[in-house]
């Protein structure tokens, strides 16, 4: 999509070799390639074999392909797009490694892609370090490198650092991935979780809890089954839409760990308000309400990997409202409630039937229960 | 105390163990019937029917005229204003 | 969900609240009813219905959450049980984070003991039968509702000869923490809602007893926002015509006579204990089950040795008053400053069904926050519009 938030798609946009790699032309992919063995993080001929094989082969960035000891990026190229650069990072475990909607990898891209959007930067280049375990077989290390290339061409961003380890088998858990990513912001385009202020609108972009419930059932030990699929997604689009619509974006942030309840009540406690959300205009597709009913959880507790939270200026609800609407990750945005002075900074339900409850932060994850 | 959510028994899995599919508005899990099936009401009478699951077990048949009852009752109630 | 969101229609939950305004005019005077069940409790709290009852009908939370009335010497017998060597511990996710004497079952889980969440006693019996080399114990707790589950799970370890299972039995009883609260002394309480589930087992008859020994009205109610209130108004119709029964409210599950193969399975499976603990109330008779003679080998308390040391609550702690309802959560002087969900002093703190845990998880009234709820409508009416009105 040629929009004016990716002028001279030259950078953002790499050329397209999804297809190739998909159909891969000179090596067959089989279970047989073997294992991690402690060599393949030694640093010797092991390492540098796995490291061409399948990260370089994988990702194709020249920066990447220089196999230097850190990338070199052009600083014009930033510049041209804003005056602040945005830097994050982030670390990713998560059991089990495939589900529905996605995998540790593309988990790994999307996560940190969304760190960088909500902040209003575009998300530009990104490094992946991978702890593997030894015994993992290199069959899925190259499955997951490929799903992350995948998800980095969708989300138009290039990897262009990288590192592995192995730790003994038994010291970890096959595959843990930290990315970290830069981009670039404008100053003041989205001011943060400090600057709520009463009468601001309070978005989401679509549906709660998909992915946690998704995994939740994926790990098979609570025997359920159901059609949820985990909502994966990168939102720099989604971020970038609603900056272009609304003059003030005052915060975003992508619903993860700890889920809407946890992302509404930061925002109470940073900009000492309270937010008020109705309980009738809440997203939550049925089977995940239903699984939350049969596992006694909250929908606005579970995990979400694709879910923008938006606050805006009431006067612009309709606006931001309508520029998610437009992109298939926003389709189903929706206002669920307004911001309020209040003291004490709390989150505030108001339920079907016109009365009122507190949504508390979450305690830990969440449990299954039975009472 | 008791979550229990009501479901429809769509398949028996088991017979012998009383296992049978129960589906709750799209969640599906493999159900005990322990506690319903009789040698008067054996497992293949329950396919089709509403019970309330709980940890598992199918507690109880959900008897769905009783529902619509409860669900009414409000209409048959004239309080004057 | 279907069964379910029929059961939460706000324009039928409207009528209700309205009929039980006029029997509370007719009645004409402060009345206090007790919902029993945790689930119950929980269903107000998280639908605010307390807030849309007339301020005469006060509702008292009753002791049913078996997670929060589990005394702490069972918890550290549970963590003893999950640290034998190869052990896999399973259990009901609730249980986890209860704290005893030597921290949780989940802290016990970082200290490397196997412990696994099930959803179903069934499940624990598949891991026995996937770990034939590993003992595997069941952390069975839970009323009557659970414990048929338990019952039929050891009954198919004993057909499977499924030697490495067995089971912590800590089930307990309704009716006997009913006939406490009703002989406490100065109880203020004006009616019961039974516990629906419960009752789906051992019917309604097991009231009548109580009913009619103690003169308070018992409604058997379900956990649906329209169950609730029609049980209380149900209730409320018993007080103004001056009756006192035994009635159904939840007539789409229970039964009089309740369950019978259920029962059977209790009746095979387990016996009476003569006396058990009940964190929050003491010592009530004949208020917890043990597994039988006939199936000692399932039996963990039998095959293991268990500490089984008693461990006081805080002396600061008043659960047992909050649950005669003689004493509001946030009128315990630890409410919310040495007690927390996450540092529970008491029973009442422990789940999230336990009567302080839900003021404190739900901010109800208490010192925390006040329901300022004329200043936020008229907020509201200033707020922007929703998507719905957008959308004309
Ligand atoms: S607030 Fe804590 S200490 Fe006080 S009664 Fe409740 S559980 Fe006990």
């Amino acid at each position: 999509m040629a929009s004016s938030n990716h002028p001279s798609d030259s950078l953002a946009t790499p050329p397209s070799n999804v297809l190739e790699f998909q159909q891969p032309q000179h090596r067959t992919r089989s279970s047989d390639e073997g294992y991690i063995t402690l060599a393949h993080g030694s640093g010797g001929r092991a390492t540098h074999n796995l490291i061409t094989d399948i990260f370089l082969e994988t990702f194709r960035s020249d920066a990447l392909n220089a196999l230097d000891d850190s990338a070199r990026l052009d600083l014009a190229l930033f510049m041209a797009r804003g005056d602040r650069l945005a830097f994050t990072t982030d670390s990713f475990v998560v059991d089990p490694l495939f589900f529905p909607g996605g995998d540790i990898g593309s988990l790994a891209i999307n996560g940190t892609v969304n760190d960088l959007a909500v902040t209003g930067a575009q998300p530009l280049y990104l490094s992946c370090g991978f702890i593997l375990e030894e015994g993992t077989p290199i069959a899925l290390l190259r499955r997951i490198a490929q799903s992350m290339k995948l998800a980095a061409d969708t989300a138009r961003v290039k990897v262009v650092a990288g590192d592995t380890k192995v730790v003994p088998r038994g010291k970890g858990d096959q595959i843990y991935i930290n990315t970290a990513g830069v981009g670039v912001a404008r100053s003041n385009q989205v001011p943060g979780p400090r600057y709520l202020q009463p009468g601001d609108a309070i978005l989401l972009s679509g549906p709660m809890g998909d992915h946690g419930t998704a995994i939740l059932l994926a790990r098979g030990d609570l025997a359920l089954e159901a059609d949820i699929t985990s909502d994966c997604q990168p939102l720099h689009d989604l971020a970038a839409a609603l900056c272009e619509a609304c003059p003030t974006v005052r915060a975003m942030r992508d619903a993860t760990r700890g889920g809407v309840a946890a992302v509404l009540n930061e925002f109470a406690q940073t900009s000492r308000v309270s937010m008020v959300i109705e309980e009738a205009a809440l997203p939550v597709r049925p089977p995940v309400a239903a699984a939350c009913e049969v596992l006694g959880l909250d929908p606005l507790h579970m995990a979400n990997e694709g879910l923008l939270v938006a606050v805006v200026p009431g006067e612009f609800a309709a606006r931001a409202l309508m520029a998610m609407q437009m992109l298939p990750e926003g389709r189903e945005a929706c206002l669920v409630g307004h911001v309020t002075k209040a003291d004490p900074p709390v989150v505030i339900l108001q339920t079907r039937f016109g009365s009122e409850r507190i949504i508390e932060w979450p305690m830990g994850d969440p449990l299954p229960r039975i009472c | 105390m008791c979550l229990a959510v009501p479901g429809q028994v769509v398949a028996i899995v088991d017979g012998d163990q009383q296992l049978a599919t129960v589906d709750l508005s799209g969640v599906r899990r493999s159900v005990s019937l322990a506690c319903l099936v009789t040698p008067d009401r054996p497992i293949e009478q329950w396919v089709g029917r509403w019970v309330v699951v709980h940890a598992g077990f199918a507690l109880e048949e959900l008897d769905v005229a009783a529902a619509t009852e409860t669900l009414t009752w409000i209409d048959r109630l004239t309080t004057p204003a | 969900m279907k069964f379910v969101t029929e059961f939460r229609d706000p324009a039928s939950v409207a009528g209700w609240v309205r009929e039980i305004a006029h029997l509370a005019q007719r009645l004409d005077r402060p009345v206090a009813l007790m919902e029993v069940c945790g689930g119950q409790t929980h269903t107000i709290f998280k639908h605010g219905l307390e807030a849309l009852l007339p301020e005469t009908v006060e509702l008292i939370h009753g002791p049913g959450c078996p997670v929060c009335i589990m005394p702490r010497g069972r918890i550290d017998d549970a963590i003893a049980l999950a640290e034998q060597p190869g052990m896999i511990f399973a259990t009901f996710g609730d249980a986890l984070r209860v704290p005893g004497a030597r921290g949780s079952l989940m802290q016990a889980k970082a200290r490397g003991a196997d412990v696994r969440v099930v959803y179903s006693p069934l499940d624990a019996l598949t891991l026995a039968q996937t770990h034939p080399d590993r003992p595997v114990v069941f952390f069975g707790l839970g009323f009557e509702t659970t414990a048929p589950a338990v019952a039929m799970t050891i009954l198919a370890a004993a057909r499977a000869q499924q030697a490495n299972f067995s089971v912590f039995c800590n089930h307990v009883l309704v009716v006997p923490a009913l006939e406490f609260l009703l002989q406490a002394s100065g109880l203020r309480l004006d009616g019961f809602i039974g516990p629906g589930h419960v009752s789906a087992v051992i019917g309604t008859d097991p009231y009548q007893a109580v009913v009619d020994r103690y003169q308070k009205p018992v409604v058997v109610g379900g956990f649906e926002p329209i169950d609730l209130l029609q049980s209380i108004w149900m209730l409320l119709l018993q007080l103004v015509e001056g009756r006192c029964a035994v009635e159904n409210q939840y007539h789409r599950l229970v039964k009089p006579e309740g369950n019978s193969p259920a029962l059977a399975a209790l009746a095979q499976v387990f016996t009476v204990r003569e006396q058990f603990e009940w964190r929050g109330l003491g010592s009530l008779p004949r208020s917890g089950l043990a597994i039988a003679p006939a199936f000692a080998a399932f039996d963990a308390e039998q095959r293991y040795c268990l500490p089984s040391q008693a461990s006081e609550d805080s002396p600061v702690c008043q659960c047992g008053l909050i649950l005669q309802g003689k004493l509001k959560p946030w009128e315990c002087s630890a409410f919310g400053r040495g007690c927390t969900p996450d540092h529970p002093l008491g029973a009442c703190m422990v789940s999230s069904e336990g009567a302080c845990a839900a003021y404190y998880k739900y901010g109800h009234g208490g010192p925390r926050s006040p329901m300022a709820a004329p200043r936020r409508f008229a907020e509201a009416s200033a707020r922007p519009p929703l998507q719905s009105e957008l959308a004309r």
